[in-house]
């Protein structure tokens, strides 16, 4: 059989662990064998239903009372357990922060190799793997080897899709074998994130600046802007290296993923750091003195000129047009 | 305390990566390099944490001979020892942790014994997520991961980070593996006694056996071109009026 850990939200699965589920169906179908999903710890339960219509033939779930929070040590020992009472083929699992941590867990206690975050899997032995470097601008194709394949599927390299389950469907909840040093390190309490303001991961409009900024009080018309436009600002890693802006504000392979309908960007040169937070992106803006500027290759639509002459010109044509 | 940072040499890559005719390896003869992001706030973390609490930080790179350069910028920083790894090629996660665990034995033998081990979260380049966490199980210690804030108070550590919806909080004894993430900190630049500091001081040099690769690379590629040809909206300010048409185009204000 093939195996996919299935992480959850508040009783649903998560749309990475649903991407992870299809790339471990079209695996499963292409071996013949069934696809079981692992979830752990009672709070699971909810999860479970729905994953039948992802072609998910068994489901086991690990209970016991120490799984009420997360711990990685005692998740992976969940999967050690499976691997050495059912010894699957594979386990996936979404490449996720918790999904690779897991996975990198199980790899340290088994001794098993670990493709992090994999786009494609070829069955066979090794598997023939592709796997993404460089947070996705660079591709490598690797053999994995090892009795029992060990991976992570990469974030929206397939979409998650429905289908149909080798079999029926059947629920087991088991009792994993754990020991105390499994929860050594487990949460010990969480803490909200601040509500209110419009967060750079899912704002609709992104403002973001550069060094062709030029200064910390550069940023306020890229603020003004952003305001207008019910967005917000973001910002490049050399910014924050320079103390221009908190780390918070950082869009790129390092800092936060932004989706936005339009990414507004100024002075930023373009370099793969930054470009692989900006990738989800449905258009941008840019906004650069230097044609020539690589990010010019990522752009939809361009302004050549300076940025503290061509930002308070947009600010002031969007109120003129708001006025009007 | 005594404090162990790893680090790896990895390439500025800039704008747009180039391979290799092999397929092997990112073409850097035109590059520079430095560390991981990650492990340059990690090198950040361990110097003040020394400075707070006393001690020494060691910091260790497994890489080629030149990632002395990577080792000599962690000393600028602040760093008291420095270790190389040498090796040719890639070595893949499982090697490399059980190198490092190696010399973790080793320096325990000799003496020093680590009460904390500091890993960037990832590196830039490969991108696996395990050397950390396959160290802390060689030496049978606790590990977070991805770790944004760290205290350390009496023997015990404080470290959070990122969970779903929010932060989560884990406190551990010491010693502990803690992987870190790029904003833990703000990394100092070095300062020029630090930099003639780092050129006296002596690196430690070890030369491992490398193990087969049980995830073994087989060539490079680089993802579909998808370069796009921007349309021109105009030079300086007379592109905004073109601007905000597309901006009401696209729906981003009211049309």
């Amino acid at each position: 059989m093939i195996v996919g850990l299935v992480e959850h939200d508040g009783g649903v699965a998560s749309e990475l662990s649903l991407q992870m589920l299809t790339l471990g169906r079209r695996l499963a179908e292409r071996i013949g064998f069934p696809l079981t999903a692992l979830l752990v710890g009672a709070d699971a339960r909810p999860a479970v239903d729905g994953l039948a219509a992802y072609g998910v033939s068994a489901v086991q779930l690990a209970v016991e009372n120490r799984l009420d929070e997360y711990a990685p040590g005692a998740w992976a020992a969940c999967v050690a357990d499976l691997i050495a009472r059912d010894r699957p083929r594979a386990v996936l699992a979404a490449g996720s922060d918790r999904g690779n941590e897991v996975m990198a867990h199980v790899g340290a206690r088994t001794g098993l190799p670990v493709a992090a975050n994999c786009t494609e899997v070829e069955p066979g032995d090794p598997y023939e793997v592709t796997r993404v470097r460089w947070g996705g601008s660079l591709l490598e194709e690797a053999r994995l080897h090892g009795d029992v394949k060990l991976l992570t599927v990469a974030p929206h390299a397939v979409q998650a899709e429905e289908g149909p389950a080798a079999g029926g469907f059947s629920v087991e909840e088991f009792s994993p074998a754990l020991q105390e040093k499994d929860f050594r390190v487990k949460v010990a309490r969480r803490e909200e994130r601040a509500a209110g303001k419009v967060s750079l991961s899912e704002a609709r409009v992104v403002v973001g600046g550069g060094r062709g900024v030029g200064s910390p009080e550069g940023f306020r018309p890229l603020e003004e802007l952003a305001e207008l436009l019910g967005g917000v600002v973001g910002c490049s890693r050399v910014v924050t290296s320079l103390g221009w802006r908190p780390h918070t504000d950082q869009v790129g392979q390092t800092g936060v993923r932004i989706a936005p309908d339009l990414y507004v960007a100024c002075g930023i040169s373009g370099a793969i750091q930054h470009m692989v937070g900006a990738k989800g992106a449905k258009r941008i803006l840019v906004v650069n003195t230097d044609p020539q500027a690589p990010i010019l290759a990522h752009a939809d639509y361009a302004i050549i000129g300076d940025v503290q002459e061509v930002v308070p010109a947009l600010v002031s044509a969007i109120k003129q047009a708001k006025a009007r | 305390m005594d404090v162990l940072v790893c680090v790896k040499r990895v390439p500025i890559t800039g704008g747009r990566i180039t391979l290799t005719p092999d397929e092997q390896d990112i073409d850097t003869r035109y590059l520079g390099f430095t560390v991981s992001p990650h492990e340059e706030c990690a090198v950040e973390e361990a110097v003040r944490l020394v400075e707070a609490h006393g001690g020494s930080s060691t910091v260790l790179t497994l890489g080629p001979e030149a990632a002395e350069e990577q080792l000599r910028d962690g000393l600028a920083l602040g760093a008291d020892r420095a270790v190389l790894l040498e090796t040719d090629g890639e070595w893949d996660a499982a090697g490399t942790a059980a190198a490092i665990a190696q010399v973790v034995r080793d320096h325990s033998d000799a003496g020093v014994v680590y009460d904390l081990l500091l890993f960037g979260n990832e590196s830039a380049d490969a991108g696996g997520y395990q050397v950390g966490v396959r160290v802390a199980h060689a030496l049978d210690l606790p590990c977070v991961t991805g770790v944004k804030h760290l205290e350390i108070l009496n023997g015990t550590a404080a470290a959070r980070r990122e969970g779903p919806g929010g932060f989560e909080i884990y406190e551990l004894a010491l010693p502990a593996v803690i992987t870190v993430k790029e904003g833990i900190n703000l990394p100092r630049y070095p300062s020029i006694p630090g930099r003639l500091r780092a050129k006296k001081a002596s690196v430690e040099r070890i030369r491992p056996e490398r193990p087969a690769p049980g995830l073994e690379k087989v060539r490079l590629r680089l993802p579909q071109g998808r370069d796009k040809q921007a349309e021109m909206l105009g030079d300086g300010a007379a592109g905004a009026e073109r601007a905000v048409e597309v901006f009401r185009q696209i729906g981003v204000m009211p049309p």
